[in-house]
């Protein structure tokens, strides 16, 4: 026991928040839970959806929206709601930085951040992991 | 595309410039191989590939990559449908390996419908990634040679990979993004959602040209060929995403009783034929429910009959790809 490739919780850069770091987890979800009905994924990309947090999606979609979108541009899944990437296409027309990144291919996300603070996990650069395979298509894609 | 080698038979037909035609196989619900087999008899020598639905509609049917395998050792050519609501990563990178090892040579990444609109509602939807991610995975494993954990394959996979875009759907001025977007990410070939509404498709197709998408993905078309104003009906109120106008349902309604079917296939027609003039269109995909004898009727009727050599004869069988 012991082995640290049996250990499956995060990665060493983050752990379990106390004190100051704690306070700030608290402070995003608090905040962010009430303006964006945030998710706290822990990687967060509002500002690429037009600050539509595509975790609302019933689909998790992070590169929206599915086919499935009703003509009055509701959910296929929760009709009474809004597709939230109906939300994201309107709200990321107004924003004056950004409005480029609705065309980005995000990244799949890691389910092992979610409930993490993303404000911490951005400074950390722990928010920008990604698996080697996705890094080398990366590579060769953005020029 | 600066691809010579085609990678299936599909392929082959697109890359010289064929307008080429895919269908899509009814569902089964059989252990019976033969329900599968028959069901695409029909379709042989009509169509250049018959996709295999992954339990579409959300309804548990038989196993896409199961179907696709018949299909080979039937000498048909399979499009395997791959969604993201029933597997995460490792699953569906699984059977994108398997796949290839048994001879399936085009593959479809889509999200997939939400469980909700299926026969098991109560069920968990996974959507650990989403289709941008299916499709870059994909291309992934067959160009980079490794998972997408970067664990390398003794032997990458080899097949063309598609997507599936709905042009009819809000927001509308984003989708010619998001097709951008899957191409990006490693989309070589689209089908379309059902497609009633042809100015939404010619508006759909221009942005995509002034995008310059056209050069890089290949866009088929998806037609319907309705046998009855219920079906059409069905599609409008049960099927999320599907833009039915109301002459579509009129003229079904309108159809003499027992001449509904013909009255789907001539909707059809009509439709192929305006599609046909649309710049950037490279095929049609066609659609029924229950009515799968009306495809080689619209394939004839619109005078895409016979269809080329390219798929007839296996390229997708099993064994290495021959370079023409």
């Amino acid at each position: 026991m012991g082995s640290a490739r049996l250990d499956r919780r995060p990665p060493q850069t983050a752990p379990s928040p106390r004190g100051v770091r704690r306070a700030l987890v608290v402070l995003e979800r608090t905040t962010k839970e009430a303006i964006w009905d945030c998710r706290m994924c822990g990687q967060c990309i509002l500002h690429s959806t037009g600050l539509s947090c595509p975790m609302r999606c019933p689909k998790n979609l992070r590169n929206g929206p599915c086919g499935g979108t009703l003509q009055d541009g509701h959910c296929e899944v929760v009709p009474e709601m809004k597709c939230v990437w109906v939300s994201a296409w309107e709200g990321s027309r107004k924003l004056p930085l950004w409005r480029d990144h609705m065309r980005h291919v995000e990244r799949p996300v890691d389910w092992r951040l979610q409930g993490t603070g993303s404000w911490e996990n951005l400074v950390t650069g722990r928010d920008k992991h990604v698996p080697d395979g996705w890094a080398a298509a990366e590579q060769r894609t953005h020029v | 595309m600066n691809v010579t080698i085609p990678r299936s038979g599909l392929h082959r037909l697109l890359l010289a410039g064929e307008f080429v035609v895919t269908a899509e196989l009814q569902t089964s619900d059989s252990a019976d191989p033969a329900s599968v087999t028959q069901l695409a008899e029909t379709l042989r020598g009509k169509v250049d590939a018959v996709n295999c639905t992954d339990n579409s509609a959300a309804h548990t049917h038989i196993a896409p990559m199961a179907a696709a395998r018949l299909l080979v050792e039937d000498g048909l050519e399979p499009v395997m449908q791959l969604a993201c609501r029933d597997r995460n990563r490792l699953a569906l990178q699984a059977d994108l390996l398997g796949a290839a090892a048994l001879g399936v040579r085009n593959v479809l990444c889509m999200t997939g419908d939400d469980v909700s609109v299926g026969d098991h509602p109560e069920a968990k939807p996974i959507f650990d990634i989403d289709a941008v991610h299916l499709l870059r995975i994909a291309r992934i494993m067959r160009d980079e040679g490794v998972y997408l954990s970067g664990r390398r394959l003794s032997e990458p996979p080899n097949f063309l990979i598609g997507a599936v875009e709905n042009p009819f759907a809000p927001p509308l001025e984003f989708r010619p993004m998001r097709l951008g977007t899957k191409v990006e990410a490693g989309a070589e070939f689209v089908q379309t959602q059902i497609c009633f509404n042809i100015d939404k498709l010619r508006l759909f197709m221009a942005r995509c040209g002034e995008l310059g998408l056209l050069d890089h993905v290949w866009v088929l078309a998806g037609v319907f060929v309705a046998s009855s104003a219920r079906g059409v009906r069905y599609l409008r109120d049960q099927v999320p995403g599907v833009d039915v106008p109301d002459w579509v349902i009129e003229r079904m309604e309108a159809a003499a009783p027992g001449r509904e079917r013909e009255e789907g296939v001539a909707v059809a027609l009509g439709l192929v034929e305006q599609i046909r003039q649309i710049p950037g269109i490279s095929g049609i995909h066609l659609m029924t429910i229950n009515h799968v004898e009306a495809i080689p009727r619209v394939v004839e009727g619109a005078g895409l009959l016979p269809r080329p050599a390219g798929t007839t004869d296996p390229v997708g069988g099993i064994g290495p790809i021959v370079p023409v």
